[in-house]
């Protein structure tokens, strides 16, 4: 029994209420989402958790451990939760099925369950998707200026029956696409965006989003379940890397400012490299780590092949995180 | 065409001297393998892995004469480390050999004692005072629990007691929780 | 004085429920001398004392029943006069609940002092005061138990500069020595100033935690006059009253566990060892009594004086008893204590204080989920330790891995277990693996020893096989035929002169 020994008191969250407070940190990013991209983002979460809760249930009793314990930790929740929001929000039903299960099955179970998996678990899912099905992956609705400019029908109805036709007329590219492909092909791009297209709504919309995350996050930094090291670095680390580009070519690369702000990018700073099990455990690490993440998310983003580069660079500095682990260990007290 | 057989056969020339040159100079004296296994064994001296002690026992493993499992009082743990030493893989004790036995003493009752020296011969480390007629007894803190001592006496006057469990020795036990609904056995 | 104002911040630590008020409403109470007495051998680090009293004897109170063996050991006396009734194993308080060796004393209610002996330690001079301190019986009353007379001595290698007292009791629920300072302040200053010259320090600086004001006030009235005694107040953090990291909060110096803090001119003494101090040399008195935080669910919690070997039974029945049955009891403080086997134990040296335990202390947790990896441990430990890895490597049995990650450096707090969200007992594994490691070091060196006395019995019985040979080969070399006849006439010569003598001395008679 725990408690023969000392210390006989202890004041410590448990891992269930601190997987819900990273839930109720993602609800003003969801509720600002679902508002810009439609109630797909709504059905993506409902299924993603579903489908996870579900698939946990049956692995746990494959591996003949107690499923009460470890249904109720609240993990595949949030692992889901986290690939529900990478994705697009018209994506087919099928799609968050399969990734959610690689998510849960393949990324954290064969890998010894809670507290053993080697990657980010919804990294690992979203890169098998990206990698398998890039055409729906990278087709993203306009976003609304309100609300009742979505219709829920229709959005229902792609959720379940998607076809590619129908996809297609929704979608458009998102603005990192846009300008990737500008570049490509030569043409020059309006960072005003005042030229009248649809990536000008867009961005407004990611901004939004992207300070709810930051609301979210924060809160978190406050109630002490995540460290600055972190998010800081990450975000500090980007926005000085994109402006030494910048300044270097202008007419190449993208200000600072749109790369803090579109994409995944403050999804990933505060909940996506923050993932206790995967990440760093000591201070200097974890500092190692973001800039990392961030130096690849920028080289994947300019000069790789997909427009967004959170998830290879994560699952990247996953691999090299017992390495930057044993390195960066802490003086003990009193050692020279 | 020559140049690429001539720089092969240049490299070849230059890794066979460095080669050479670290056999001779690095060459290492003795056969290190046995004292690594005989810092392995426990030293108790006994003789139940059918070898004269723990030295020629070592040597015998590192000539591939004797199995790892063989040694009773280096337990479990002693053939896991034997067999993660030699790389094999490991295997449960030879139960023809003896059983793990918990660490005993042994004890000379001094009321039967003749005084023949039978055990203090028998003894592989010197671990047992007296002479001839004069009264024998076990130097406790050099006992190694070997029990050769017990067949030779004439009068059987030799018992072996087991160390207990006192306030000084006591340890910290392994704390056992189980997260798995399996019976599996806890080996602690 | 500028060191005083510094503030100093050790990584870590935690901020616990103090409950401190509820053992300080009260003053300490003297109990009367119970009808039997329970002196553990082994109260201290150190070699068990050897015996000097038999059963049946007479003693008087101070007077010597074992003395210390050895310079790392110290003396047990008789706390009141009376008679030694038997010395055998009885249940001790320690962890493990096994018995070890009791004197059991039947007082005469008569409390007949011993001729007391002030130590004019001036006079003597230092290495005959550290000899006689030896046989004091003072150990640290803080809960380590070191023998004292090791920590005072005027060592010209490593000579003390700042004398540190220890008053900042970080544990929850104890209050042993906040009470000593409200009360017996007084003892405490005049062996503050005796420490510091039988040290030769310059100074003394006290470390009491921002939770005691009341004895803040009364110490810092007391020591207005004194010149070279300051009292510095550090924040209220979890485990601000460990050794080492008092003296950083105090001066900023880290001395790791290798080290001790001699060697950087500083001596730390816990109150009431202090006072013990100056109760034997100014007044003559051994170490027979300290002073007991009896708390938590109990009637009546407050502080008590007793004298050692008090059977604990009559302490607890004295407060009324547990509110919520459970019999349970901790030694100790409830982050580092340890359950009492039972309650039919006695008053030792290390009994600082007796938690009543509440319900949520012993009430069954939720149960351990895997580590996480969230490093809330690490963020927590007061010695910049791993203590994820350390969980890992000792769940694992991978000792050699744990110690070069200073798994011995831990100083046990418990202050990983309190934040892990996981409900991990991390500190039972660390105790595991160092009683593992511990037990196999000396089990190796037995085995070392044993190789060499193996080695040295074959090289004996070679070396005595080759010199038998030797000597028979040398016998056979000498006796060739010519020497062989020659030997046979002299010894036939030397029978024939004693067959003569004997026929003379026949003849004379």
């Amino acid at each position: 029994m725990f408690n023969q020994q000392s210390p006989f008191v202890q004041k410590a969250p448990t891992v269930t209420l601190v997987m819900m407070l990273v839930m109720f940190a993602l609800l003003p990013g969801i509720i600002a989402y679902i508002f810009f991209f439609g109630i797909g983002v709504l059905l993506n979460l409902t299924i993603a958790i579903i489908t996870a809760l579900i698939s946990e249930y049956f692995v746990l009793k494959i591996r003949n451990l107690p499923v009460k314990l470890f249904i109720t930790d609240g993990s595949a929740v949030v692992a889901a939760s986290l690939l529900a929001l990478s994705i697009p929000s018209i994506a087919p039903w099928w799609i968050i099925v399969i990734g959610t299960l690689f998510t849960i099955i393949i990324a954290k179970h064969f890998y010894g369950g809670l507290g053993s998996n080697l990657f980010n678990p919804a990294m690992v899912g979203y890169a098998v998707l990206l990698v398998s099905f890039p055409a729906v992956m990278t087709k993203w609705p306009l976003p609304a200026s309100h609300l009742l400019d979505f219709n829920i029908v229709q959005q229902i109805q792609i959720f379940f029956y998607g076809t590619k036709e129908i996809i297609d007329s929704v979608s458009s590219a998102t603005p990192l696409d846009y300008i990737k492909t500008q570049i490509f092909l030569g043409k020059p791009f309006d960072l005003n965006f005042t030229n009248g297209m649809p990536i000008n709504s867009y961005f407004n919309a990611s901004i939004i989003i992207s300070l709810s995350f930051l609301l979210g996050g924060v809160f978190m930094w406050w109630i002490k379940i995540i460290t600055w090291h972190l998010p800081v670095t990450f975000l500090l680390s980007l926005a000085l890397i994109s402006a030494i580009f910048w300044l270097i070519d202008s007419s190449q690369y993208l200000p600072p400012f749109i790369h803090l702000f579109s994409g995944g990018t403050l999804l990933c700073a505060f909940f996506i490299i923050t993932d206790p099990v995967s990440g760093p455990t000591t201070p200097r690490g974890k500092i190692f780590f973001a800039f990392g993440v961030a130096l690849l998310v920028y080289l994947i983003r300019v000069f790789g092949g997909y427009p967004e580069g959170v998830a290879f660079a994560v699952i990247f500095m996953n691999i090299c995180v017992p390495l930057i682990d044993s390195l960066t260990q802490p003086k003990v007290f009193g050692h020279e | 065409m020559l140049t690429s057989i001539l720089i092969i056969l240049f490299l070849a020339v230059i890794i066979g001297l460095v080669l050479g040159f670290s056999s001779v100079q690095f060459k290492v004296k003795g056969d290190p393998i046995i004292e690594k296994i005989d810092s392995i064994l426990p030293q108790t001296q006994c003789g139940q892995c059918n070898y004269p002690g723990c030295k020629p026992y070592a040597t015998a493993i590192a000539k591939g004469e004797a199995d790892i499992n063989q040694c009773p009082p280096g337990g479990e743990a002693g053939v896991r480390a034997l067999a993660e030493l030699m790389g094999v893989e490991y295997k449960p004790l030879n139960e023809s050999h003896g059983t793990t036995k918990p660490k005993a003493i042994a004890f000379i009752d001094e009321d039967t004692c003749i005084g023949c020296t039978l055990c203090i011969q028998a003894c592989p480390v010197d671990a047992i005072l007296g002479a001839a007629k004069q009264m024998h007894t076990i130097i406790e803190k050099e006992c190694t629990g070997c029990e050769l001592c017990l067949p030779p006496c004439p009068v059987d006057c030799i018992t072996m007691e087991s160390i207990e469990e006192n306030a000084e020795n006591w340890k910290w036990k392994y704390p056992v929780y189980s997260i798995s609904t399996s019976k599996t056995k806890v080996n602690h | 004085m500028k060191l005083l104002d510094k503030i100093f911040k050790f990584n870590g630590g935690v901020q616990t429920n103090p409950k401190k008020d509820i053992s300080t409403k009260n003053s300490i109470k003297c109990l009367p001398i119970p009808s039997e007495l329970r002196l553990p051998l082994r109260q201290h680090i150190g070699n068990m004392p050897k015996l000097k009293v038999k059963v049946g004897d007479q003693v008087l109170k101070g007077e010597l029943i074992a003395e210390a063996d050895g310079n790392i050991s110290a003396a047990i006396h008789a706390p009141t006069s009376g008679k030694i009734k038997s010395v055998e194993k009885l249940l001790i308080p320690h962890p493990s609940g096994l018995p070890d060796f009791c004197v059991t004393l039947i007082p005469d209610k008569k409390d007949q002092w011993i001729k007391k002996a002030p130590v004019n330690w001036e006079k003597l001079g230092m290495e005959k005061t550290i000899k006689l301190l030896l046989n004091s019986g003072i150990v640290g009353l803080g809960g380590a138990a070191f023998p004292s007379h090791l920590k005072l001595g005027n060592n010209r290698n490593s000579p003390i500069n700042t004398l540190i007292i220890n008053a900042a009791e970080c544990e929850p629920y104890i209050t042993c020595d906040d009470m000593l300072m409200r009360e017996r302040g007084n003892d405490l200053i005049k062996g503050i100033k005796l420490v510091q010259s039988l040290l030769g320090a310059k100074q003394t600086i006290i470390g009491i935690e921002d939770n005691k004001p009341e004895a803040y006030k009364i110490i810092s009235d007391l020591i207005i006059k004194e010149s070279s005694v300051h009292i510095k107040v550090v924040p209220t953090i979890y485990p601000s009253g460990d050794a080492k990291r008092l003296i950083f909060l105090i001066n900023g110096i880290k001395i790791s566990k290798e080290k001790r803090s001699s060697e950087y001119g500083i001596q730390m003494f816990n109150v009431a060892t202090i006072v013990a101090i100056y109760r034997f040399i100014v007044h003559g008195e051994a170490s027979l009594s300290r002073i007991v935080t009896i708390t938590g669910n109990i009637k009546e919690p407050r502080n008590y004086e007793v004298l050692f070997g008090t059977p604990l039974e009559s302490l607890i029945q004295d407060t009324g008893g547990q509110k919520i049955r459970n019999n349970t009891f901790i030694m100790g403080g409830p982050m580092m204590g340890f359950k009492l086997p039972s309650i039919d134990v006695s008053v030792t040296k290390t009994m600082n204080c007796v938690i009543s335990a509440e319900p949520e202390m012993i009430e069954a947790k939720k149960e351990p989920l895997p580590c996480i990896r969230c490093a809330k441990c690490a963020e927590a430990c007061p010695v910049l330790l791993q203590p994820q890895e350390l969980f890992w490597f000792s769940k694992s049995d991978q000792f050699e891995k744990a110690q070069n990650y200073n798994l011995f450096d831990c100083i046990e707090c418990g202050c990983c277990s309190y934040v892990c969200p996981s409900n991990i007992p991390l500190v039972q594994f660390y105790r595991y693996a160092k009683s593992e490691i511990i037990a196999q070091s000396i089990e190796k060196e037995e085995a070392d020893i044993a190789r060499e006395r193996n080695d040295f019995r074959i090289l004996r019985l070679e070396r005595e096989k080759k010199e038998r040979a030797e000597r028979n080969a040398q016998r056979k070399a000498e006796n060739t035929s010519e020497e062989k006849s020659k030997l046979i006439e002299e010894k036939r010569a030397e029978i024939a002169a004693a067959m003569n003598r004997i026929k003379d001395n026949e003849k004379i008679k």
